[in-house]
């Protein structure tokens, strides 16, 4: 057939703005109304469309860490601090900081732009997780009410107006491609990006004053799914982190590339769809769940108290102030262990027998109603994929019993070379302004390292926005565009369209995936490492000349996969830098027998200057003190919402 | 720069994500500009359903059939490997 849409390979469009915001998910839209908030001229984009697109385009169930909430009974610092200790330190203290002060403030403001955030029809009056006074409904430490259920799916399309409504030049269906800088000044600096239509091949030249990296984090690098690709990871298919592609490519830094666990999610693959499964975690705590007899398995508290009531799995235990539960919590810590269902093997020593199911029947109709309905329904892919497919297929939470497939929320047994950028993974390194270590750039959200969750890229989203509108509105003129930099990026990137019959951009992604589960797989050591960096490079010299496609979207494809290749050799070294094992960071070595030595607890930081690696390290506390650091660094924020609550 | 020609071309895969029921679609494309993926292209034929190019590429997200003013002519159903086992309450024994 007929390409559909116009046909502007080699053609270049040229644009200016203050701030230039890559990636329109929910920290990519956060950033545009920070920064349109503050005057400044902001240009959008987005390589899918605003309206539904990234991890939370479809929705989400809940809003982590709003402890400035009315309702909260714990403190950002409190909150922030057991998130580091949970992570024994290998945390960004920062952005998760940032997080507990301001999330809050994120979503309030998401109220005004039309997002739901509060049971106005009163469908859960009266229920144990609800705030009568403010309608908010809350999850997991019912106590405490730090996290709220929230209806996600109002989000997206309500960003996306808000952006338009304040004149942020949102371009959909372009993908960034490389970050512009400026060389002329004694250290290089940030100038905008080079872009690509993806519909019609056009080529942009982005200048800006200041740029926000919002393109969330890697994915397809170990798990490929040549033919469900969309199904081979938990992100969108869109993400595969040409974010840290570009940014390694220019010299930005990066923290914690070394860390990446054993698999949890590939509905292409070892696990059923994301919380379509009997399970008891994140979406679904905390359900009922019964062995193939129907006999209940216990829930227990962190001292192996075993709970008699639903309402106890959802408070602290005796002398506990608070615990934890979310996206990046797997087995907290004791001093913020929330209950938990029975460790799966003391329950087979019992006698229980799988395999397990989720049973709702038992619940109490609200707690039935808020996880069967409004969690799975808000959640991302799950209101039409999971809550109407199941109902479609006959499914009644007050009838049936839904299969659990393995121990936990995966649902699945991974291989330990499966692996997968989760649990609060590596990314871009940050400081105060979250600015990286190139003047002008900045990041937010998942692209962050350790990012995760929606509180968490909406407010450092807002907030890198603020500082990126200081910094372009301190800058009088833009900063130089190498013209001829922006040249030979466009030939790279139109370079596939020009060959016929060559390799197709699934081959080299499964080639890559193969390499990295072989070379970098769950245990790690230098002989292998090697061995697959010499790999990638005769994939780069023989075998990316011969990449090529039909049309634009194919395109786009396969520059996903030649920012993969980055994302490869980023994480092969960064493994190569750490020399002994690490618990923390899920991080074994075959060639050495040391395990967490003490001189090893420090960031390895790693960027690319030319053709050359450049290590570093810092302290895992190198932030200081949060909350008199982000005082020192928020004077005017915290006068500005001082005014408005005046 | 030349230009290169575009063409395009079906990449199959072996599921089938989307389901039109051309009785209810308008053609009126809404599903094809929400989707984050851009799975599908628009019909040549105006008023029919848009043409799902790229059916492995699908995440499985349902903001398609969300989007969808005509209740029905859109449905998004996942390769039968992940539909999820369920059971009666009565007798467990029993497939769902
Ligand atoms: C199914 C699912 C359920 C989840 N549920 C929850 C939940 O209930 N609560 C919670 O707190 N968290 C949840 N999360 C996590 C949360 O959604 C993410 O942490 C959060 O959305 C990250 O926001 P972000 O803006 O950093 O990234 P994203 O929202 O993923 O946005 C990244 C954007 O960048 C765009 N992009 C990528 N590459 C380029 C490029 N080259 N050029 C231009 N644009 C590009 C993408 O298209 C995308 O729109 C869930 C995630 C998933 C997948
Ligand atoms: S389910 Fe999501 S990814 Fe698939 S076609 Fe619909 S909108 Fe696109
Ligand atoms: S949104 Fe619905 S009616 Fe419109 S083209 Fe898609 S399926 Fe047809």
């Amino acid at each position: 057939m007929k390409w559909p849409y116009e046909n502007r390979a080699g053609e270049t469009r040229r644009m200016e703005c203050d701030v230039l915001v890559l990636g329109g998910g929910l920290a990519g839209c956060y950033t545009a109304i920070a920064a349109a908030r503050k005057g400044q001229r902001v240009i959008l984009v987005e390589k899918g469309a605003t309206e539904r697109s990234g991890a939370a385009g479809s929705g989400f169930d809940h809003w982590e860490s709003a402890c400035t909430n009315p309702c909260s009974r714990v403190t950002p610092e409190e909150v922030a601090q057991a998130f580091i200790d949970d992570k024994d330190g290998y945390f960004n203290g920062i952005s998760h900081y940032i997080e507990c002060r301001e999330g809050y403030d994120r979503l309030l403001d998401m109220e005004t732009f039309g997002g739901k955030i509060r049971d106005t029809q009163d469908d859960f009056a009266g229920a144990a997780f609800r705030d009568e006074k403010n309608k908010f409904l809350f999850a997991y430490d019912y106590t405490n009410r730090f996290t709220l259920r929230v209806w996600g799916s109002t989000f997206k399309p309500a960003l996306a107006r808000e952006c338009r409504r304040l004149g942020v030049t949102v371009l959909d269906r372009t993908e960034a491609t490389a970050l512009l800088l400026d060389r002329t000044g004694a250290a290089p600096c940030g100038a905008g990006a080079a872009a690509m239509n993806t519909r019609t091949g056009e080529f942009l030249i982005l200048r800006a004053k200041a740029t926000v990296l919002c393109m969330s984090r890697p994915a397809r690098v170990w798990l490929f799914h040549s033919d469900l690709v969309g199904l081979s990871e938990f992100r969108p298919t869109q993400c595969i982190g040409s974010g840290h592609a570009m940014g390694y490519r220019a010299g930005l830094e990066f923290v914690m590339m070394e860390k990446s666990v054993r698999g949890e999610f590939s509905a292409a693959g070892r696990s059923f769809p994301p919380y379509s499964a009997g399970n008891n975690h994140n979406t679904w705590y905390a359900a009922t769940m019964v062995d193939a007899r129907g006999v209940d398995i216990p829930y227990v508290d962190r001292d192996g108290r075993v709970l008699k009531t639903v309402d106890e799995r959802y408070r602290p235990a005796p002398g506990q102030k608070f615990f934890l539960k979310g996206g990046t919590i797997d087995e907290a810590a004791y001093e913020v262990r929330g209950p938990e269902t029975m460790d799966a093997a003391a329950l087979l020593a019992q006698g229980y027998q799988l395999p397990f199911y989720a049973d709702l029947s038992r619940m109490p109709e609200m707690e039935r109603k808020v996880i069967w309905g409004l969690m799975v329904g808000e959640e991302g892919k799950t209101k039409i994929p999971v809550l109407k497919a199941l109902t479609d297929r006959g499914f009644d939470p007050e009838k049936h019993r839904l299969q659990s497939y393995g121990s936990g929320w995966q649902s699945a047994s991974f291989l330990e070379q499966e692996r997968q950028l989760f649990g609060a993974p590596g990314g871009l390194m940050n400081d105060w302004d979250l600015k990286t270590n190139i003047d002008g750039i900045y990041a937010a959200g998942d692209q962050l390292f350790t990012g995760d969750c929606c509180g968490h890229a909406a407010a450092t989203g807002y907030y890198a926005g603020r500082k990126a509108a200081l910094r372009a509105a301190s800058l009088e003129a833009l900063p130089a565009c190498d013209e001829e930099e922006a040249a030979a990026e466009q030939a790279r990137l139109l370079a596939p369209l020009f060959r016929s019959e060559g390799m197709d951009w699934r081959e080299l992604n499964a080639a890559l995936a193969k390499a990295m589960q072989i070379y970098c797989g769950g245990v790690k050591n230098d002989a292998f490492l090697r061995e697959g960096l010499d790999l990638l490079r005769t994939y780069r010299e023989d075998y990316v000349p011969q990449l090529s496609c039909a049309n634009p979207h194919e395109l786009m494809r396969t520059h996903e996969v030649l920012d993969l290749l980055d994302v490869c050799e980023l994480i092969l070294n960064a493994c190569l830098l750490r020399r002994a094992g690490n618990t923390a960071l899920c991080f074994a070595r075959s060639d050495s027998a040391e395990v967490d030595p003490p001189g090893d607890r420090r960031f390895l930081t790693l960027k690319k200057e030319g053709d050359r690696m450049v290590s570093g390290s810092c302290p895992l506390d190198y932030y200081g003190d949060l909350k008199s650091q982000y005082e020192a660094h928020n004077a005017d924020y915290l006068e500005e919402v001082a005014h408005e609550q005046a | 720069m030349s230009k290169p020609e575009y063409e395009a071309r079906v990449i199959p895969c072996s599921a089938r994500p989307l389901r039109f029921d051309a009785t209810k679609c308008v053609g009126c494309n809404r599903c094809l500009e929400v989707c984050q993926v851009d799975v599908m292209l628009p019909n040549p034929q105006k008023g029919a359903p848009p043409l799902v190019f790229y059916p492995g590429e699908c995440y499985y997200c349902g903001s398609c059939v969300m989007a969808c003013p005509n209740p029905g002519a859109l449905s998004l159903v996942h390769p039968l490997m992940n539909q999820t086992k369920f059971i009666p309450m009565k007798d467990p024994a029993q497939g769902g």
